[in-house]
């Protein structure tokens, strides 16, 4: 055995050796027994090794934890997270306006509804009004003190419609002015309340609309909310509201 | 469309990425118990190797060798944990000049009677650094250049650490054929 060789055995059997080195070891194997014995060991060894050496599987779950951890996850695009958001943003809005429609339709409706009471109320009174006066000058100062806010009242000089008078009404626990005026055989009540609270969640646009019959007009202006109810046309409500809010 | 670019990007990267280092999966398990020698270090290990490699895949360089990128992953993970250090503490100068193999061959008897569990505990009894070349070489098949590149040692390196860790396996081994 050439201990030459011996020191290379491994890194022939490793297939490293350069190429002149490996054909000049095959050589020397073919004519020396100790060395090719030896190499016929290492072999086995080396075969033996790599046999013992695979030793460990990793389980089933563990590999698809892993694959699982390094897969490419699909990722939301930012224009569809937009138009989700957006989606969800609107059908919010949506959800909200319709509330808060109904809630408005409802308070409309019950806020209506008192008026027309009062205002019927009021015709069947033997004392349907505390001031009377077909004078503006003198209905307008009755309501000093007796209401937290002031009001004008329009010029009638050459319209149909009369002032009979006034008083004070409640509505929502909130007080506030009745006129009546007349036009013709119709009764009309004018009510103005503060633009707060119950009256205010009715919203600002002007509403023109039937009450149990009852042609009603509604608008808000300059903090106050007012409201002309009567049987008489539509028309003739209409032209009350028109010369009030000139006034004011 | 940036973005989609850079989705797809991502995509075709974690598809590769797949495609290469599954593969692998089995060889590295076995590579990481045989370090760890436990399997719940072993799973965390490959675990940590597979996520470490997938982020820095941008920086493996395509054409050249992934299995010895991905072991040197491994091999450092496993480096940096409280195994890996406790067993690379008593690492000593194993660079030195190559010993020549004893005339001995105690080997042979253990492999004739297929005593696997004698070879297995031999391995295991190995210094670390011993190891790993041992089983890099032998289960792994690797050349001497991807062992290098895979523990980031010269060749030379590799040669000499390997002569070492085949004499101390034939050491262990007549050493456990004596005590038998």
């Amino acid at each position: 055995m050439a201990d030459h060789w011996t020191a290379k055995l491994d890194t022939y059997l490793d297939g490293e050796l350069p190429a002149d080195e490996m054909r000049d070891l095959d050589a020397h194997l073919r004519g020396c027994p100790p060395c090719a014995a030896d190499v016929l060991s290492r072999l086995q060894t080396k075969r033996a090794v790599h046999s013992a050496g695979l030793r460990y599987r990793p389980s089933p779950q563990f590999r698809d934890r892993v694959r699982k951890s390094i897969a490419s996850k699909p990722r939301r695009s930012p224009i569809r997270m937009w138009l989700g958001a957006t989606a969800a943003v609107a059908l919010l809005l949506i959800v909200g306006f319709v509330t808060l429609s109904v809630r408005r339709g409802e308070m409309r409706r019950e806020v209506f509804g008192e008026l027309a009471d009062l205002h019927v109320a009021t015709l069947a009174s033997a004392n349907p009004v505390d001031v009377i006066s077909t004078d503006r000058h003198t209905v307008k100062p009755w309501f000093q003190g007796k209401i937290p806010f002031t009001f004008n009242l329009p010029e009638l000089q050459g319209s149909e419609f009369t002032l009979v008078g006034g008083r004070v009404a409640y509505l929502g626990q909130s007080p506030g002015a009745e006129l009546i005026y007349q036009l013709r055989k119709h009764q009309i009540s004018v009510f103005i309340f503060q633009d707060r609270g119950a009256v205010r969640e009715l919203g600002s646009s002007a509403r023109s609309q039937k009450v149990l019959s009852f042609n009603m007009e509604s608008w808000n202006q300059g903090g106050l909310r007012y409201f002309v109810i009567g049987d008489a046309s539509d028309d003739d409500i209409r032209q009350l509201a028109d010369m009030l809010k000139k006034a004011s | 469309m940036v973005y989609l670019i850079q989705v797809a990007e991502e995509r075709l990267t974690a598809a590769t990425f797949e495609g290469l280092a599954m593969p692998l999966f089995d060889q590295l398990y076995n590579f990481a118990h045989w370090l760890a020698q436990d399997r719940t270090e072993a799973e965390d290990l490959v675990q940590e190797t597979y996520v470490k490699a997938l982020k820095g895949f941008s920086s493996f360089q395509p054409g050249t060798n992934f299995r010895a990128w991905i072991y040197r992953i491994l091999r450092n993970t496993f480096l940096t944990s409280r195994t890996g250090l406790k067993a690379t503490v008593a690492l000593d100068a194993d660079d030195g000049p190559e010993l020549p193999a004893g005339p001995e061959t105690p080997e042979t008897i253990f492999i004739e009677h297929s005593q696997h569990q004698f070879l297995q505990a031999a391995i295991e009894s190995l210094p670390v650094h011993f190891r790993e070349v041992l089983l890099l070489c032998e289960v792994e098949e690797m050349s001497y250049q991807e062992i290098a590149e895979a523990l980031s040692i010269p060749i030379g390196t590799v040669m000499s650490r390997l002569s070492r860790a085949r004499k101390a396996l034939r050491e262990s081994l007549q050493q456990k054929l004596v005590r038998s």
